[in-house]
């Protein structure tokens, strides 16, 4: 493995390693929780792929197969990362987590939480009242 | 030199999951600490493709997988039991 290769594995993996430092110090740091949702959710993940970009090389080069096992991690991360991010803030809007002073709109909160879950059609004979779709 | 590097952003990362633990710790609420636990699933995901790297076999990607599989379900199991009180309705 020549040392060009071994410097674009280097720097893939360093990158990867700063962005998730970063990610964590944010995520230790920030003020509020709907803002501290921000840093695991954006640089973890992209530091995660990073890491699993160098990973790829290495094997590549290396090993001299391509798995196709990081590419389903990336994927799955990619995927899961914003459905987790926004179950938790949906979790956070529901208990009422305090905020910063300096929010926008905060009222926007009481319409968020009215929002209800679709309903099944065959029991309306047990929430005549609640807003089912007729 | 790529042991080097593989050490150094291995020691990046254990830092990385040391101040994970103390958001854990501290956090005011309990989706503080849900939050905390999901990075700490994916920093050992990256903790675990460097020791992949570093002992030079293919072999960690599937426990990695694993994590990255299980990870998402106990977050969203979490938040579906604290969102609606029961995880399967």
């Amino acid at each position: 493995m020549s040392f060009a290769i071994e410097l674009v594995i280097s720097f893939f993996l360093i990158v990867g390693g700063i962005f998730v430092l970063v990610g964590s110090i944010g995520l230790l740091r920030l003020k509020d929780l709907y803002v501290r949702l921000h840093a695991p959710t954006k640089a973890t993940t992209l530091g995660l792929g990073g890491v699993l970009i160098g990973s790829m090389f290495y094997m590549h080069y290396a090993q001299g197969y391509i798995t196709i096992n990081e590419l389903l991690i990336t994927l799955f991360l990619v995927i899961t990362a914003p459905v987790t991010a926004h179950i938790l803030a949906k979790v956070a809007l529901h208990h009422r987590v305090k905020m910063m002073q300096r929010t926008r709109n905060p009222h926007h909160v009481e319409t968020a939480r009215m929002q209800q879950a679709p309903q099944v059609l065959e029991d309306k004979s047990k929430d005549k009242d609640s807003n089912t779709i007729k | 030199m790529l042991d080097i590097t593989v050490i150094i952003v291995s020691g990046m990362l254990c830092v990385a999951l040391i101040l994970n633990l103390w958001r854990l710790i501290i956090g005011p609420h309990v989706v503080d600490r849900i939050l905390a636990l999901d990075t700490m699933y994916i920093n050992s995901i990256a903790l675990i493709l460097l020791y992949g790297i570093y002992n030079r076999t293919p072999l960690y990607f599937e426990a990695a997988l694993l994590i990255a599989m299980l990870g998402f379900v106990s977050s969203v199991a979490f938040g579906k039991y604290l969102l609606r009180g029961d995880i399967i309705e």
